[in-house]
């Protein structure tokens, strides 16, 4: 076998194509790579393509075109159970006719492991997943956050290098949620193993992953650390589906090195960063997050522009006001401020001026 | 609390109409029982269609006569008898007369009198094997064979079904005792009027069967009257025996390359029983339709269609040519002389003792 | 929750125990429901569970012989078969008084044919006799009435009999006298008055003047008396000879051991009947090898729908999978040509096996042509075990596939794909995980499929020749031929307990909640 990949990646997509019926693509000329021991996250809608990605990268779907390698080594020919990557599915799989102990004992009797070192193993998996006392339960005696436990440790108890991880905690309770989020990640970088984890919950993503790889219509749309992906999205797509977002709609007036003038369709003009706006006249949608809009003119800069706005509603949220304002025309905008003792409370029927950072402000696709 | 009380209603409903299906005999119609087939056929042209006519009642067909005693039986525990008037052989209304499920006939007033002056007790005679019992045809067990299947020597007596040297591959006998023990014992040598002495025998008994060994391997047994016609157009077995009718049917109308085999042929009869227990309107009634149906002159009509014999001896000479095909039909009666030259005569009394027995017998011997 | 332990019962909102208040709902809710079951419950009661009850009580009753001879069977409780003597003169007397109302009742042959399955030749024994047991006792008939003809008047007789003091003088005279009247009161309409008596009540007279004294007699009418002391120059009959001179078999200890064992009001005889033995005077004893059946086809019964069981879930087994992995489409198409035996009668279904399977039949002429299996050496796929087994099967196959389907839709794929991701090859995969949980299926399954196959008779009459009929093919006969109800009610409570255990045994060892019929 060959070794053709690029020095350093584990994971690798090359040009990779799918199609089930042979006239749509699911997923459009893929390209990926990833090092060795990263927790990389697939984020996207349904549909998106990106649990296709991980069936193929686990073995359970052939591409249709192009190369994966592991480590080097192209996997396209290898059926599932040769490529020894761990994988945890959404409602677990456990085995309902065998115990705890007979589920993570079945990956290493199929390895024809010895008894004891067998017994050694998974006790040690348990361990790691703090559930040695439920050795001799049944999985559908344990709770949704104990059989999530189990999976886990059923797919690291043969030591692979890789896990692929489909939504795992879709069907549990945030709380429950977080705390796994917690310890999938601990276990992952402790072990130091790699993780491609696929999710719909961009939280989960931002919270988790050393990367994000975030998918729409067959493609990935960005790929990138969280937080480069919630502050700089490289596209509306990306802008709208991380995080909350308030669009303007507008013409490119006038680009200057980095920064560039944007009339909105009201006639109100703004700042902003040209982001994938490359010529006057284009026609862009402005990107602001809430929490970057400011009310009070004292935090902007003297020659900002500002828009006029009028409070529509005025939601308490505890740790912050959520306030929507009409702007531009359009009555979705939306701002959220932090709740301070010296923090402004906006009333319904209010009319205020707000503006913001021309670099908080990227001009995007339309 | 609605839907509780429309419950309640349709649960009183299913109750009431199981009752009141009691007696759902309509005032004027009458379900008469037979076999079915081209038999049904000949019984609706000859008897139904004419008697509908004439009195305006309405027949309604029921096709159970194979499970006639069964059911006859259920109906009398039950009390509540539907049948009006049904076709059995003579075996079954012997048995039904035993059982009280049939009614006791009282021949010469209660049946016509011959064309030819007879009394109906004359004119039937030894036909009359039960109280109960009207006798309406005279059919025969016997035997057909492949002209084609059998070489150049044509066989001419029943024992040719235990000479399978002479005549190899495989021959249908019914899968029952009565008729099979007697030919085995006759092709064994024993003279025909001690068959039924030997057979009470178990000697006698082991006999029979230790002759029917000879076959055992040879025989596809049959249990419904059409499975040997099928078998010897399908070249299955080169010999069967089955009822005469069903026979004719095969070589006249199918043209299929058969032959009867009418040696040591089994006469049996066929005819009506009424049920015991009707109400005396749909008694008068049936007796009324029994009257009218086994007269000499309806007897005879029923040879038109199917080639069973009239159990009249005053219908005999009033036979004619078949309905359809024309042909002329004394020639194909069982009674015929040219085929009654060595026949069999069924021990009624015999086999109704004998019977539960040698099934028995006869079962367990199928099954070694 | 902590007050329960300090205080007494919890109490409800308006000081009742909480306990009665919930049961009173409960109570509520039950009579709810019960009612919303009870069309169901009452049909399954008339149509199911009745006409079961009755069958099974026939397995064991057998009213009829004390019902039709009640005095004999009392008599012949003292009779010893082992002397080799037929019973006394009395029990002939029995005999005669009772089969004269017999058979005007018309019940002696139904007597004949019940106790013709136990012994040969009874039937035509009863038959013969009824048509001659009313010139039973006629020699005392005429000598009463050549002494006096005042015995001829049937008013004389009902006079006699209504007098208070001929209760104790005449016992049996009264006994006969009353199922004389009764029976002809009831079975012909007549009137006691206007008929003259059977012989049998003249039979009783005689036996109880030759028992009385003449003191006795004093309260009755003087004919009495003058007869009283004419009946010891009677000419006598020898009943035994009478009887035995209309059927030689009245002699034959066999056919009386046979009445007396049958007396009493139920009987084990049909159990034992059913496991080819029979009853004697002093418990059973194996049938005559030649009579040998039923224990035969019961394990023939239950080996071959094993066969056919396990026919089915191979067969069955793999197409299940791909009705549940295929698309809907395609699946619902594949699910029509599972489903089409049962939209196909039975006589369809005969002709096509007999066309395909018989010697000269498509299969034979497809592999003699193929040159596997010599022309005369044809195989034999019908009219015999192979037969069965095969057009049972096919019949069958959908009862094992629908289950299976159902319960293999409820496994999601991802176990499968689990087991390989953890490293299971396709088979260890399939047979670790899968199989496993496609159990339940098979159970179901296979319970449907065998207890059908052991109930199915049509089907292997057809086709199974002489070596593939079942213990179901008999039931039939007894019910529909020989009407031997009581025998086929004993094979059937037999099977049905011989189900009753595999099920059992089903249970113990596999779990009978391990049984899905689906999701």
């Amino acid at each position: 076998m060959s070794n053709t990949g690029n020095d350093g990646a584990f994971v690798e997509f090359e040009r990779v194509q799918k199609s089930y019926d042979g006239e749509n693509l699911v997923v459009k000329d893929l390209n990926l790579s990833m090092p060795k021991g990263e927790f990389l996250t697939m984020l996207g809608p349904s549909g998106s393509g990106k649990t296709t990605c991980l069936m193929m990268l686990a073995g359970f779907e052939t591409a249709t075109h192009g190369e994966i390698r592991l480590d080097g080594v192209s996997i396209n020919h290898i059926p599932p159970h040769k490529r020894g990557i761990g994988m945890v599915f959404q409602n677990y799989a456990l085995f309902p006719h065998m115990t705890v102990a007979e589920n993570l004992s079945f990956p290493l009797e199929v390895r024809k492991m010895g008894k004891s070192e067998r017994e050694e193993k998974v006790m040690r998996a348990l361990g790691m997943v703090q559930m040695q006392d439920f050795a001799g339960r049944r999985p559908t005696q344990l709770s949704g956050g104990q059989q999530q436990r189990i999976a886990l440790a059923r797919a690291l108890v043969f030591e692979p290098e890789l896990v692929l991880m489909d939504e795992p905690l879709g069907a549990l309770d945030k709380q429950l949620r977080e705390t796994l989020q917690f310890e999938i990640t601990n276990l992952a970088h402790q072990l130091g193993i790699t993780v491609v984890y696929v999710t719909h919950d961009q939280t989960e993503a931002l919270t988790m992953s050393d990367r994000v790889a975030v998918f729409d219509d067959g493609r990935i749309q960005q790929l990138a650390p969280p937080d480069e992906l919630y502050e700089a999205p490289q596209n509306s797509f990306v802008a709208q589906f991380i995080g909350e977002n308030n669009t303007l709609e507008g013409v490119v007036k006038e680009i200057k090195g980095n920064t560039c003038i944007v009339q909105l369709d009201n006639g109100d003009i703004i700042d902003a960063i040209p982001v994938n706006v490359t010529a006057v006249g284009e026609r862009t949608k402005v990107s602001i997050r809430p929490e970057r809009v400011e009310f009070d003119k004292g935090r902007l800069q003297a020659d900002a522009h500002t828009l006029k706005a009028e409070v529509l509603e005025f939601i308490y949220m505890g740790d912050i006001f959520r306030t929507r304002l009409r702007v531009a025309g359009m009555d979705d905008f939306v701002i959220k401020s932090r709740n301070a003792p010296d923090q402004t409370r906006l009333v319904p029927g209010q009319q205020i001026e707000i503006g913001w950072l021309p670099e908080d402000c990227r001009a995007l696709d339309a | 609390m609605k839907l509780t009380t429309t419950l309640l209603a349709s649960t009183a409903m299913t109750l009431a109409s199981s009752v009141a299906f009691a007696d759902g005999h309509m005032a004027n119609e009458m379900t008469i029982v037979s076999w079915g087939g081209a038999y049904s056929a000949s019984q609706q042209a000859a008897y139904h269609d004419p008697y509908a006519a004439n009195t305006g009642v309405t027949i309604v067909n029921d096709e159970s006569s194979a499970e006639a005693v069964a059911k006859l039986r259920a109906m009398n525990e039950a009390g509540n008898v539907t049948w009006d008037v049904v076709d059995v052989v003579a075996s079954d209304a012997i048995r039904l007369c035993d059982e009280g499920l049939a009614l006791e006939i009282d021949v010469d007033t209660q049946l016509a009198d011959g064309d030819d002056g007879s009394k109906a007790s004359d004119d039937f005679g030894d036909l009359l094997v039960s109280d109960c019992f009207i006798p309406q045809i005279v059919y025969s067990t016997t035997a057909g064979y492949r002209t084609d299947l059998v070489g150049d020597t044509a066989p001419t007596t029943i024992c040719a079904f235990f000479d399978t040297d002479m005549y190899p591959g495989k021959r249908s006998l019914e899968k029952r005792p009565i008729n099979n023990m007697e030919w085995a014992l006759l092709c064994d040598g024993v003279a025909k009027d001690d068959v039924y002495d030997v057979l009470e025998t178990e000697e006698g008994q082991a006999q029979a069967f230790a002759k029917l060994d000879t076959i055992k391997d040879d025989v596809v047994w049959w249990s419904a009257g059409a499975d040997t016609p099928q078998l010897l157009a399908d070249g299955e077995v080169v010999m069967g025996t089955t009822y005469n009718g069903r026979l004719f049917s095969l070589i006249e109308e199918q043209k299929q390359p058969v032959a009867m085999l009418w040696d040591a042929q089994v006469f049996d009869l066929d005819g009506w029983i009424i049920p015991a227990g009707l109400s005396p309107e749909r008694e008068a009634r049936a007796l009324d339709y029994i009257m009218f149906a086994t007269d000499t002159q309806r007897l005879a009509d029923q040879a038109k269609y199917i080639s069973y014999g009239p159990a009249r001896a005053s219908s005999a000479p009033l036979v004619g040519k078949h309905a359809t095909l024309g042909i002329d039909m004394a020639q194909h009666m069982p009674t015929d002389p040219a085929n009654a030259t060595n026949t069999f005569l069924y021990n009624y009394e015999w086999w109704a003792d004998y019977r539960d027995d040698l099934d028995a017998k006869f079962q367990a011997w199928l099954a070694q | 929750m902590t007050d329960t332990l300090d205080s007494g019962p919890v109490l409800a909102a308006d000081g009742r125990p909480l306990k009665a208040s919930l049961n009173r709902a409960l109570r509520r809710q039950k009579m709810r429901s019960m009612m919303l079951i009870a069309p169901l419950l009452i049909f399954i009661m008339f149509t199911f569970v009745i006409p079961i009850g009755q069958m099974l009580f026939r397995s064991v009753e057998n009213q009829i012989v004390s019902d039709v001879l009640p005095t004999t069977t009392q008599m012949l409780h003292d009779w010893d078969a082992s002397t080799g003597e037929r019973p006394s003169e009395d029990v002939f007397a029995a005999l005669t008084k009772d089969m004269m109302v017999a058979v005007e009742k018309k019940e002696h042959t139904r007597l004949g044919s019940r106790l013709n399955y136990e012994t040969t030749g009874i039937s035509s024994l009863f038959r013969k006799t009824g048509r001659r047991v009313d010139d039973m006792g006629e020699v005392y008939t005429e000598q009463f009435t050549a002494l006096d003809p005042t015995w001829e008047n049937p008013v004389f007789w009902a006079d006699l009999v209504a007098l208070p003091d001929a209760a104790a003088a005449l016992p049996q005279t009264l006994a006969a006298y009353a199922s004389f009247s009764d029976t002809i009161i009831s079975e012909d309409g007549d009137d006691p008055r206007e008929e003259q008596p059977w012989n049998t009540v003249y039979l009783s007279l005689y036996q109880d003047l030759s028992a009385a004294s003449a003191a006795d007699l004093s309260a009755l009418p003087a004919e009495v008396g003058v007869a009283q002391a004419a009946v010891g120059g009677f000419e006598t009959q020898n009943l035994g000879d009478a009887f035995t001179k209309i059927d030689k078999d009245w002699s034959s200890v066999e056919v009386w051991e046979t009445i007396h064992t049958y007396s009493p009001d139920f009987t084990n005889g049909y159990f034992l009947n059913s496991i080819d033995r029979q009853k004697t005077a002093d418990g059973s004893e194996w049938r005559g090898e030649q009579q040998q059946i039923y224990l035969t086809l019961f394990v023939r019964t239950l080996i071959m729908s094993m066969t056919i069981t396990i026919s089915c879930i191979l067969l069955g087994y793999p197409v299940a999978w791909l009705l549940a992995n295929l698309p809907m489409r395609t699946a619902n198409l594949l699910m029509i040509l599972v489903l089409l035996p049962f939209w196909t009668s039975l006589l369809v279904r005969t002709s096509a096996w007999k066309v395909l399977l018989q010697q000269q039949g498509v299969i034979n002429d497809i592999v003699v042509w193929l040159g596997l299996v010599a022309d005369d050496n044809r195989l034999a796929l019908i009219n015999n075990a192979t037969g069965t087994i095969i057009a049972m099967t096919h019949i069958l196959l959908p009862f094992m596939i629908l289950p299976l389907y159902s319960v293999m839709k409820t496994v999601p794929p991802t176990y499968v794909r689990a087991a390989k991701s953890l490293g299971a090859t396709n088979w260890t995969a399939f047979w670790r995980v899968y199989f496993p949980q496609s159990v339940p299926g098979i159970g179901a399954g296979s319970i449907l499929v065998f207890i059908l196959s052991i109930g199915y008779y049509i089907t292997p009459e057809i086709v199974g020749g002489t070596k593939g009929v079942f213990i179901s093919n008999r039931i039939a006969y007894h019910i529909s031929s020989s009407l031997n109800w009581g025998l086929a009610a004993a094979l059937g409570s037999i099977l049905l307990a011989v189900v009753m255990l595999l099920y059992w045994a089903y249970d113990r060892i596999v779990g009978i909640d391990n049984v899905k019929l689906g999701g």
